[in-house]
């Protein structure tokens, strides 16, 4: 269904709501896609006509700064026409439903939704509803998937350890609650690695994590021992003081990445994070800003990772 | 009235331990004979059950008929319409009407309108507590007076556990029969999918096991303190059928249904995001199906229920976790019901005694039997009969069901209430 649903009957990219169903093929194509969109920001025009004429609308639900604009940036880059709704304080809270929404956005004859949703499930559920010339990207939907951060985290991996073959990946922080973690679990096993750990308090674990192909873990020294990529999640302020963790110092003594943990890694380990960091809680300021930290390369990498799936999704 | 000659079919009536082909007799509404010759009998009207299963009308547990105040979801004549295409002669309706049953008027309203629709088996069941919202006992006396066969707080959650003991006590001086759907808030939270591997691979909020076996076996303790007696309905899950199966053993008074759908459904099943699959509580792994199948067989889930749910379409068009839980089910009870005798263990004569004689003997009627002397409440059906589910087989307004546009096998072809044609399979007609 899932697979059904985000390709075309050639078994081109229609939809991008989900890394589930899609093969290493697909994702390296992806891959390979941004690769050449990747030099353009450096260039003087930093503008290709693929797009031109189209109409890509970002439906957001759920605020995101940073994630819209660099979907904005992408889809202009492209030369799309752009139009971003922050929906969070618009027409649903005036009691409209989420297909009159959809609906209305299609009588302007829009060719794509960008769709951030609180919700699991709401991209798939616009994708099932909307005119089928119209592609509908994930850009995150309640804890159920981020895709494009997945792809281009998956981006920034291959920049730096040029395979993923053979390669020791670590999850660390709040993944039940985390979309992003979802994609990259299925990502990195869809390309191959050799090992995804996932290191977090069995408050902030999923259910029947095995399952998802993860080794779960709840000690940073063991987890991060000889790993090439640490991954680290944003941990949302409610989670705090709450039933799922005591306070911020504590689940920094355990989880938040420092330095001296941060030596049980492979010497040229890359630290990454889909941000916005919380410096202090998750992370030391001088790993963030250390020398393997590749936080700012994951944003820039975000532009070219999106223009790639964008214009796949258009021109299948 | 008229004298009805069934004859040709194959008869199965468990509670009288009956599995052979023959007649069924029936005069001024009431059973007169089966399988004997009845005294100067000139029937007025002989139907024919050749290749067919003549059996008690079927006895629901939990039917929803979405009135008083959900008409935009069906109402009771288009509810009762659907259960009686579907064989289903008596039904309970939980009390999470708007306005809910916890008054006699309610009472009296769904009465006038069931009769209307010639469908006088209504049981309504009242509110354990005042507008559902589970701090105040409702007016348990004048609810039983105005013709409730049970009290229950439906899906709404009761304040604390006193609340739940003193409502027990009051049910119990009234010989009343509390219907207990088993659900700790606190764990279930906002969840809308079994706590497992599925709900998170789609981030799915779940809702543990424990959330329905804590509060199971809370309720239990406090049926044995109080005496008061106790149904469970809709139970879920392997840990709520071991707890039963203990407190059977131990002798507590206590019986239990389960949802037809979780009968056959697991997490497995579910589409991606496909809100048909909503329903509470939420379908779960097949360990716990499996334990649930055995329960049946072994009797310690005593009846199988549709859990009839029906919903209008916008009430499932959304996001998986905003659209509403349920499944309209009336349709579907009898053909999987059938499917559990073929694929498991479960005789004809046992599933069918789950739908008949074992929840009208836990709500105390006098149906649900073919003994001579009773109401002719009958279902006959055709085992073989492939249907579609589709608009034009379909009775009732809802469509939410993840069996939409499948084929299923086993058919009602004819219902009778009180020895009245009330439903009768148009292609046969």
């Amino acid at each position: 269904m899932t697979r059904h649903i985000q390709l075309t009957e050639q078994g081109k990219l229609k939809h991008f709501l989900t890394i589930e169903g899609l093969d290493k093929q697909l994702l390296t194509e992806i891959l390979d896609t941004a690769e050449s969109f990747a030099g353009m920001s450096e260039h003087q025009v930093k503008k290709v006509p693929l797009l031109r004429g189209k109409t890509i609308v970002n439906l957001f639900f759920e605020n995101s700064t940073r994630t819209r604009t660099t979907f904005e940036l992408a889809a202009t880059r492209l030369s799309a026409d752009v139009l971003s709704m922050n929906i969070a304080t618009s027409a649903t809270s005036k009691g409209e439903s989420l297909l009159d929404t959809i609906h209305n956005l299609e009588a302007m004859h829009v060719d794509m939704f960008v769709v951030r949703h609180a919700l699991s499930g709401a991209a798939h559920f616009i994708a099932q509803h909307t005119a089928p010339h119209i592609s509908v990207i994930n850009a995150g939907d309640g804890q159920h998937a981020h895709p494009t951060q997945a792809m281009l985290d998956m981006f920034t991996i291959r920049q730096h350890k040029k395979q993923f073959e053979g390669l020791k990946v670590a999850i660390v922080g709040d993944i039940l609650h985390s979309r992003v973690a979802r994609s990259q679990i299925l990502a990195l096993n869809t390309l191959g690695v050799a090992e995804v750990r996932v290191i977090a308090p069995k408050t902030l674990l999923p259910a029947q994590v095995k399952t998802m192909g993860v080794i779960p873990m709840h000690d940073m020294d063991e987890g991060l021992d000889d790993v090439d990529v640490v991954i680290m999640l944003r941990l949302q302020k409610e989670r705090m003081n709450s039933a799922f963790l005591p306070s911020e110092s504590e689940f920094f003594r355990c989880f938040g990445l420092t330095e001296a943990k941060l030596k049980r890694a492979k010497a040229d380990a890359i630290v990454m994070h889909p941000g916005p960091i919380n410096r202090g809680v998750e992370i030391a300021s001088s790993v963030a800003d250390g020398p393997q930290s590749v936080i700012l390369q994951q944003v820039s990498n975000g532009v070219a990772v999106r223009m790639a799936i964008m214009s796949m999704a258009m021109h299948n | 009235m008229s004298k009805i000659l069934i004859q040709n079919g194959r008869i199965i009536d468990p509670a009288n331990n009956i599995d052979a082909i023959g007649p069924v007799y029936i005069a001024d509404g009431k059973i007169v004979s089966v399988l004997e010759q009845a005294a100067d009998f000139t029937p007025e009207q002989i139907i024919d059950a050749d290749q067919q299963i003549v059996c008690p009308g079927f006895v629901d547990l939990s039917v929803r008929l979405r009135e008083p105040g959900q008409t935009q979801k069906g109402n009771i004549l288009s509810e009762t319409r659907a259960a009686l295409s579907a064989g289903v002669t008596s039904l309970c309706l939980p009390p999470d009407t708007k306005p809910c049953i916890d008054s006699p008027a309610v009472v009296e309203f769904i009465k006038d309108k069931a009769e209307k629709a010639d469908y006088p088996q209504i049981h309504s069941i009242g509110a354990l507590t005042q507008r559902l919202a589970g701090s105040e006992l409702s007016a348990m006396f004048a609810l039983k007076q105005a013709g409730c066969i049970a009290v229950s707080n439906a899906s709404e959650p009761l304040g604390n556990l006193l609340i739940l003991r003193r409502a027990m006590e009051y049910a119990a001086t009234h010989d009343l029969l509390l219907m207990y759907r088993a659900n700790e808030p606190a764990l279930s939270g906002k969840g809308c999918a079994h706590e497992g591997a599925v709900a998170s691979r789609y981030g799915l909020p779940g809702i543990p096991e424990a959330a329905e076996s804590i509060a199971l076996a809370q309720c239990l303790e406090l049926a044995e303190l109080t005496g008061c007696r106790v149904h469970i309905s809709q139970i879920s899950c392997k840990h709520s059928v071991i707890k039963l199966q203990q407190a059977k053993k131990y002798g507590l008074n206590v019986t239990a249904d389960v949802a037809i759908h979780q009968l056959h459904l697991t997490e497995d099943n579910i589409t991606p995001f496909d809100s048909n699959y909503h329903v509470l509580p939420p379908l779960r792994s097949a360990i716990d199906r499996q334990y649930l199948r055995e329960g049946l067989v072994n009797g310690t889930i005593d009846a199988i229920c549709s859990d009839h749910q029906p919903h209008d379409l916008d009430a499932k068009l959304g996001a998986f976790p905003e659209t509403e839980a349920g499944v309209a089910a009336l349709e579907t009870l009898l053909p999987l019901t059938l499917a559990l005798t073929q694929q498991h263990r479960i005789g004809l004569s046992q599933a069918i005694a789950s739908l008949t004689c074992k929840p009208a003997q836990i709500l105390g009627l006098a149906t649900g039997v073919l003994t001579p002397g009773y109401a002719a409440d009958v279902c006959i059906f055709d085992p073989q009969a492939s249907w579609q589910v589709n608009r034009e087989n379909w009775h009732s307004a809802g469509c939410n069901t993840p069996y939409w546009q499948q084929t299923l096998t086993g058919r009602v072809t004819l219902t009778l209430l009180a020895g009245k044609t009330v439903y009768r399979l148009a292609e046969l007609s």
